[in-house]
């Protein structure tokens, strides 16, 4: 190569630009104009999907960070409220969580492998199982709500200062906290909420995409070869159930056997 | 000063060529739909330049009110509305995006050789979410302000004040987005893009730079991100985190926001760092000395940016032991930003040096910055820091760094790559003025702070007692000056649009790839895929690639 390609579009630049152009071979309808292959376009939107799954590590670590510290600046506050949650819920919404986990798997192999109506059935059912979740979620907010530990001005200690009135601190056999300690367990409800509610947050968000990719899927969008979202869309997937497992065993396992 | 290395084009038969990335589509629809990075370049070059300006009024503002002790141009509160909206403005809506987003997104992929940044469209949703951020700043400042001052301080930002923190906090949180799309677009693209031939260690330091700013944007502003959600629940819903008397604590609002806003500082200049090589390079004809040095010190100041934040905290009830291992910490910064400006003084040195309007803000931003970086250094060591910070030192230290080494790099970079952007020159003796004008209004703004400073004047009021009055006049008169240095590139950049001289490919004769093709560029940038078979600053290359042309016009 005596020419250099770099230098060789000095010279006359409006008649190169007319004439010349780039060299247009056979690319498929979904590849960008900018990359030079298939390959590096999949390659190059993974690693984007990838480094913006590590900036939700890091948001969701700023919540896990203030989660730590408290836990063990109030640790007995922490005991007791964490003993309100309900580990049969928990447990059932992991295994819904790590059951569409398994569909949405499922729908990437079919996506790659090409089957239409796969793709869309395990589509679907990771649509279901996602909304199974949230309504599972809302019956436990709403426990919540009926026994004032949502914080607030409406929130109760009762649970907290007088355990044996209540069934779940009963249950555990908590001793009454003093005044002081028992206050905070509001902060652990506030964690609990914000921790759930920006997952349920991604989980709404993921599921809102779901609806989207149904409807494209039954036109047959993702079946061509081109699997690139769907495959990015379950790392989003599975990184919210991830985010879900941490929080199952920090707020309902953690502090069981005490 | 006869000496120059511009090499222009015959100006009777050169011409703009006809199909470029301005002239292929025309409407504004095909400016705000399009995904061609140096158009979205311009899209923030311009909005940058917008908010600059609005930052800079309202400085103007803050130096009019120090012309006197007392509080006479503007009532105290509103004084606090003035420089927290600054602050906000300068920060999130100017610094952050300053050089990235503009000759970042313009010059990163030409410098690899790719036809675009990997992600085009997020590119453009990165621009939108600017936009947005910055409207809700603009909707902030007509509906009142904000005084919390930019660190949104707790429990100040959450309990005691009842002004536009909202909307305030969510325009960061929105910018926030906009940085972080931009930092992950820059890490892709630099790993998934690069042409046959251009391997990490002939990537000009101009992309390292980027590389490692982009790092800290990508992992640092998610967690202002969940700080500012924080905030914003502790102030509507009163959840506590924040709040002792519920036992949350203050200080871990100040832990989430440092832990982003340090890192941010280095977001900051290490793009402008990266100008500078650029320029200093090609200035004294020579490879940058020592360039892989130069390359892992850029990674090594956002390595360690991460772990120092806690030195904003000093006074603020942290362990003594924090104390020492952050003042540590923090002065091991100060050693690879000397491997950077020690290794572009030995890019001078016998280098053939010419003094073009980039090489003089350049030559600016070496002294201004190492002051910077010095009295950095003082604030590290903890005990110069209990006595100095909340003091106008610290005002001083900051923008050094921020206006005298930052805004230096971005108008240096500006007048390097502007016949590469527009095809055409900015006029060079005027430039010339401007840079000196801004070099000593600077220094006579902000030299007396310094000085204020260590005499005690603290930060953040509208009033002082009137001995410190001789140096506060030197100051405002500084910035009148500044302001003048500020505005004349807008007034000759502009006017150079249509007047300036043609700039042709190379004007510079410099090394990247993105000076071997036409100016300004075709939207997909290179005819041919470029392949990269030589080091980065190969002059020799180049003038090899000289004597070629010039043999086979003939």
């Amino acid at each position: 190569m005596s020419d250099n390609p770099v230098a060789s579009s000095t010279g006359t630049h409006s008649a190169l630009a007319e004439t010349g152009g780039p060299h247009h071979e056979k690319h498929p309808s979904y590849q960008r104009h900018h990359f030079e292959t298939v390959g590096q376009q999949a390659d190059a939107t993974n690693f984007a999907m990838w480094l913006f799954l590590l900036t939700e590590v890091m948001f969701f670590g700023g919540l896990f960070t203030a989660y730590l510290i408290y836990r063990n600046w109030y640790y007995p506050a922490f005991v007791a409220a964490s003993h309100q949650l309900d580990v049969r819920w928990g447990t059932l919404n992991t295994l819904v969580l790590i059951l569409s986990s398994f569909t949405m798997a499922m729908g990437v192999w079919c996506s790659e492998t090409r089957r239409k109506s796969g793709l869309v059935l395990c589509l679907i059912l990771t649509f279901t199982l996602g909304m199974c979740f949230l309504g599972i979620k809302s019956i436990e907010y709403h426990e919540k709500w009926e026994k004032h530990h949502i914080p607030g001005p409406h929130y109760s200690l009762q649970s907290f200062l007088d355990p044996a009135s209540d069934e779940s601190a009963a249950q555990y056999g908590d001793k009454p906290l003093p005044l002081d300690m028992a206050r905070h367990t509001e902060i652990y409800f506030f964690l609990y909420f914000a921790m759930t509610g920006m997952h349920a947050l991604h989980m709404v968000i993921g599921i809102a995409i779901l609806g989207y990719m149904i409807f494209r899927a039954r036109a047959g969008a993702y079946t061509t070869g081109h699997v690139t979202f769907v495959e990015n869309f379950g790392l989003y997937w599975h990184f919210v159930d991830i985010i879900w497992i941490y929080l199952f065993a920090l707020l309902y396992l953690i502090s069981r056997h005490q | 000063m006869s000496a120059t290395i511009v090499n222009l084009p015959d100006q009777s038969t050169a011409r703009i060529p006809k199909v470029n990335f301005l002239t292929k589509e025309n409407g504004l629809l095909s400016w705000l739909l399009t995904g061609d990075h140096k158009r979205i370049a311009i899209l923030y070059l311009i909005s940058i330049t917008f908010f600059f300006f609005i930052g800079g009024a309202l400085a103007g503002l803050i130096r009019l009110e120090l012309l006197t002790p007392q509080t006479d141009l503007m009532a105290t509160d509103t004084y606090n509305k003035v420089f927290t909206m600054h602050g906000v403005i300068m920060i999130f809506l100017f610094l952050v995006p300053s050089v990235p987003a503009t000759l970042g997104n313009f010059f990163i992929p030409m410098m690899i050789g790719a036809k675009d940044l990997a992600l085009p469209r997020i590119n453009l949703l990165s621009w939108y979410l600017y936009v947005v951020g910055g409207i809700l700043v603009i909707y902030t400042m007509v509906a009142g302000g904000v005084d919390t001052g930019w660190t949104f301080t707790t429990p100040l930002s959450t309990h005691y004040i009842n002004t536009n923190v909202m909307s305030t906090g969510m325009a960061v949180f929105i910018a926030g987005f906009s940085s972080i799309f931009t930092g992950l677009n820059f890490i892709v693209t630099l790993h998934k893009m690069r042409c046959p031939g251009m391997t990490w260690f002939r990537l000009p330091l101009f992309c390292w730079a980027h590389y490692a700013a982009s790092i800290l944007m990508v992992l640092g502003t998610p967690v202002l991100a969940i700080a500012i959600v924080l905030l914003a629940l502790e102030r509507t819903v009163g959840i506590g985190v924040f709040d002792p008397t519920k036992g949350g604590d203050p200080l871990l609002f100040q832990h989430l926001f440092w832990f982003y806003s340090h890192p941010a500082v280095y977001i900051m200049i290490l793009p402008g760092m990266g100008v500078i090589s650029e320029t200093i390079s090609t200035f004294s004809r020579k490879r940058v000395f020592g360039y892989t040095a130069v390359a892992f010190s850029s990674v090594a100041i956002a390595v360690f940016g991460f772990f120092v934040w806690a030195h904003h905290m000093f006074i603020m009830g942290i362990s003594n032991y924090a104390v020492l291992v952050f003042s540590l910490l923090t002065m091991m910064v100060a050693v690879p930003s000397a491997i950077k400006i020690f290794n572009w003084t030995f890019t001078l040195y016998k280098g053939s040096i010419t003094f073009e309007t980039p090489m003089l803000y350049s030559f600016g931003f070496m002294g201004l910055f190492t002051i910077g970086g010095m009295t950095g250094v003082f604030l590290g060591a903890s005990g110069t820091d209990i006595h100095l910070t909340e003091t106008y030192f610290i005002v001083a230290h900051f923008h050094f760094v921020m206006v005298g080494g930052m805004l230096m790099a971005f108008l240096a970079g500006i007048h390097f790559w502007w016949p590469k952007m527009t095809g055409r020159m900015y006029p060079e003796k005027i430039s010339q003025m401007a840079a000196v004008i801004t070099f000593v209004g600077f220094n006579l703004t902000f030299f007396p702070q310094f000085i204020l400073g260590t005499l005690g004047m603290p930060r953040r009021y509208a009033s002082y007692p009137p001995e410190f009055q001789v140096l506060n006049v030197f100051s405002t008169a500084g910035a009148t000056i500044l302001g003048v240095g500020y505005l004349l590139p807008v007034l000759y950049l502009t006017w150079s649009l249509k007047y300036g001289a043609i700039a042709g490919n190379n004007p510079w004769q410099a090394t990247g790839l993105e000076w071997q093709t036409q100016s300004p560029p075709l939207t997909e940038n290179f005819l041919v895929t470029p392949i990269m078979d030589h080091e980065a600053y190969d002059y020799e290359w180049l003038e090899a690639q000289q004597a070629k042309e010039v043999a086979s016009v003939r």
